[in-house]
């Protein structure tokens, strides 16, 4: 993950956040790790959700494919206050949102539907530049590949 | 996948343990979670039936501190143990970093000790990894029943290639970090070499 685009993933979940009126925009990758949020976090465990909603994906996934489906592209759970809409961008990551009766299901998927193909847009250019990288082995220098086992230790020395 | 953020300089590594129904899998995330400090752990979270057996997974953020200015988070999580459940082992291997298999020690639990390693080796294939090459760590656990195999016995069926290989009692802790410990330096270790 590069610095620039980064932050047009936060910018782009940031309007998404205002645009729909929701409480919290959150984006996840299939393994249920965290990429980036916008909006209320208090109270919320976003470790614990990201990787939920990642468990939840794959699950439904799984559902997918023994009916036939490639995929199901959106999940929506309905709650007494809360709502959560989940959807895939680009077939790698999962944009979350989650509002109340301050914004409803329309909204949210409208413009859900636009932030997607920003993020997707995105994730292109990241695409590109990592393998750009990849080709161009040597000019990229990994901050691990000079960890020493010391390093290592000193993580479980309490 | 291990996931590097650059941005956010943190790395989260993915660590699954592995093994047959009932043979504490649970139990060691149950130890880890209880024992460390609580600004390093998020919550444990268990998707288990009524009967306390896991439906889905267990799932546990742990924060081990710094390398390099980066930020070192491990997500444990357990599949579920139950022959039937193998479609959700599967999907929780997805972005593994490094397996920890939890064996039963008691004598005839080895059969299904066995049968679930052959599972693991099946379902990394099948989401393009080889057991072989991935870091990987072994546990016989309940060392302390009677009816335990002696562990020679049990590392001369189940040792799969001189992975790191402990003793243990899920339920006291002996054995639990140790266990994390290995499999996380192998992960880190990994990381490394890329």
């Amino acid at each position: 993950m590069y610095e620039e685009e980064y932050q047009q993933i936060k910018d782009t979940l940031q309007r998404l956040q205002v645009d729909s009126n929701s409480k919290i925009v959150f984006l996840v990758d299939k393994n249920g790790q965290q990429i980036a949020c916008h909006g209320d976090m208090r109270g919320v465990d976003a470790t614990s959700l990201a990787s939920l909603t990642a468990g939840n994906v794959a699950a439904t996934d799984g559902l997918a494919k023994l009916i036939g489906e490639k995929e199901f592209s959106i999940l929506f759970h309905e709650g007494e206050r809360d709502n959560i809409h989940i959807s895939l961008v680009a077939q790698r990551v999962i944009l979350v949102v989650i509002f109340d009766d301050r914004s409803s299901l329309g909204l949210v998927r409208l413009r859900v539907k636009k932030a997607s193909q920003e993020l997707e847009r995105t994730f292109e250019v990241l695409l590109k530049k990592s393998e750009a990288e990849r080709g161009s082995l040597g000019r990229f220098d990994s901050p691990f590949a000079e960890i020493t086992d010391e390093d290592i230790d000193s993580l479980f020395s309490e | 996948m291990t996931f590097i953020n650059y941005a956010a300089r943190e790395i989260n590594c993915k660590i699954v343990y592995y093994g047959p129904g009932l043979c504490g899998k649970t139990t060691n995330l149950q130890w880890i979670y209880d024992k460390t400090n609580p600004q390093a752990k998020g919550k444990l979270i268990s998707l288990a039936t009524e009967t306390d057996r896991t439906l889905f997974f267990d799932f546990l953020p742990l924060d081990l501190g710094t390398v390099r200015g980066f930020k070192t988070r491990f997500h444990l999580y357990t599949v579920p143990g139950q022959v039937f459940y193998d479609a959700s082992r599967k999907l929780i291997l997805k972005g593994v970093d490094g397996v920890v298999f939890v064996a039963d020690s008691q004598e005839a639990r080895m059969e299904a000790n066995i049968e679930s390693l052959q599972n693991l080796e099946k379902n990394l294939k099948e989401q393009g990894y080889e057991l072989k090459a991935v870091p990987y760590a072994l546990q016989f656990n309940k060392r302390d029943l009677p009816t335990a195999l002696a562990p020679d016995d049990m590392y001369r069926q189940l040792n799969f290639k001189g992975e790191p290989t402990f003793e243990a009692v899920a339920m006291n802790g002996t054995g639990v970090f140790d266990t994390l410990k290995a499999v996380a330096k192998l992960v880190l270790t990994e990381l490394k070499k890329k």
